[in-house]
């Protein structure tokens, strides 16, 4: 589904992403791990040029975005999706306003965007909120609203640049789940980009582990689920409740 | 009271004036400021129309016509009045110069309250795949709305102010009424009159320019 050939970048000095190659497949949920500065945000921000390789070549689909010109890439970034760690939610908008921004771009009229905005916030679990505006809403909350913006298009690509790390346990969890019942239900191919091995653990398919603009590991995995990690967490609650005490 | 019923109709006559002369200063705020702030803005280094040059020039450019005291500039600025306007002497004329620092004064504005917008904003928009001029309108402009209006309310009371010296080229205005009438003919009623009007009149612009601003924030 999507293919880097040889991509690399460099900031000033700096080597983000040395050559690299990676193919991930249509369906999965792909983790790509590493530490902070390791070059895994700049890599899944190749995923749609947001940041552009300075050479080699990025194909989503099939299309080859590196060789497309700037309408047509317009046009291939309304098929793929994308969120972030500080969800980065129009705040002058509300909820229902920030899921029909993409709706808007593309210029549907608004009877139908209005059943597409309902659907896609039904989706994640958050209609209630739909006349709320951003700041209004816990973490948690925000992550939905971005998700739901996210799929508004039917993208067939969901990018996922630390989608949880500002959020706490109980909310990653909830995230996640989203994100699996997206892949379940949609059959979305999602990329996660994150530090937290407990995000890969519980939804990731197949994991990629970067350092220093490298890629030194790239393998499947079995994900354990995301319920044992909720209990996980009940549990690490109450021994927290028994040390106050 | 017998002097203001007395000179009514100079009272009138000089408060449209003022109308004429901060509304054309508006305008052009508005129609010529607001784009070339947002230019300001998104010509800088690393954005969307990244143009060393041509920042450097609009921002010299601002910078220049902000620096000088703006009676000079009014004098300054009186050839180019006579060829724009036919005339340098009048309303109409005052309108040009008082233009010109409006433009500048509100582009400044303009730049400083998009700067407030989160940078990342735009990349979410360039990532839903949205054209430029909908990451200006759909976006930016939607982020900063308070700030802008906010401006704008500053600006519109400077441009009063600005106005009450257009008396040096035959502006008229409040400003020039109460210094002719109030001042030089030694009528301190009417000079006392015509500053709590203006007293009055700044208030209100401030006042409903925050309220809106307010209202239209719902960032926090």
């Amino acid at each position: 589904m999507i293919e880097l050939t040889q991509v690399e970048k460099t900031f000033k000095n700096v080597k983000a992403v040395r050559p690299l190659s990676l193919i991930i497949q249509k369906g999965q949920i792909h983790g790509i791990v590493g530490t902070s500065g390791a070059g895994k945000s700049t890599l899944i921000r190749m995923m749609n040029l947001l940041e552009r390789p300075d050479k080699g070549s990025v194909r989503v689909g099939d299309k080859i975005l590196t060789s497309l010109s700037e309408l047509e890439l317009r046009k291939a970034r309304q098929n793929i999706g994308m969120i972030f760690q500080q969800f980065q939610l129009v705040l002058n908008r509300t909820v229902a306003g920030n899921v029909e921004m993409p709706l808007e771009l593309i210029g549907m009229p608004k009877k139908e965007r209005v059943k597409r905005v309902e659907e896609c916030l039904q989706f994640v679990g958050i209609l209630d909120k739909k006349d709320a505006y951003p700041a209004q809403l816990s973490g948690g909350q925000k992550q939905r609203v971005a998700i739901a913006r996210a799929l508004a298009n039917k993208p067939s690509v969901l990018l996922c640049d630390e989608p949880t790390s500002s959020l706490d346990p109980k909310t990653t969890t909830e995230v996640l789940q989203v994100l699996q019942h997206i892949k379940d239900t949609l059959g979305v191919t999602i990329v996660i980009v994150t530090h937290e091995m407990g995000v890969v653990q519980s939804i990731c398919e197949h994991v990629s582990i970067m350092k220093d603009g490298q890629l030194i590991d790239s393998f499947a995995i079995i994900p354990q689920g995301l319920n044992e990690n909720e209990n996980q967490y009940i549990e690490d609650l109450k021994r927290i409740a028994v040390v106050k005490k | 009271m017998d002097k203001i019923i007395e000179y009514q109709s100079e009272i009138w006559l000089s408060i449209g004036q003022t109308f004429i002369m901060v509304g054309i200063s508006l305008l052009a705020a508005i129609l010529v400021g607001l784009p070339l702030g947002t230019y300001l803005y998104l010509s800088r280094r690393g954005n969307l129309y990244e143009n060393r040059l041509l920042f450097l020039l609009l921002d010299t450019y601002v910078n220049i016509v902000r620096s000088f005291p703006f009676l000079l500039l009014v004098v300054f600025l009186i050839p180019f009045t006579r060829f724009v306007m036919g005339t340098a002497i009048g309303t109409m004329a005052a309108t040009v110069p008082l233009a010109i620092i409006s433009i500048a004064y509100y582009a400044r504005l303009v730049q400083q309250s998009l700067l407030d917008v989160p940078k990342e904003i735009i990349e979410a928009a360039i990532s839903m795949g949205a054209s430029k001029t909908q990451i200006i309108f759909k976006f930016l402009y939607r982020e900063a709305r308070s700030g802008l209006i906010f401006g704008l309310t500053t600006a519109t009371i400077s441009f009063i102010s600005y106005s009450t010296v257009m008396g040096i080229v035959g502006g008229g205005g409040v400003g020039d009424f109460a210094i002719r009438y109030g001042y030089q003919r030694f009528e301190t009623e009417l000079m006392l009159f015509t500053i709590i009007m203006m007293i009055i009149f700044v208030q209100i612009i401030q006042v409903s320019g925050t309220m809106l601003s307010k209202k239209l924030d719902k960032r926090s």
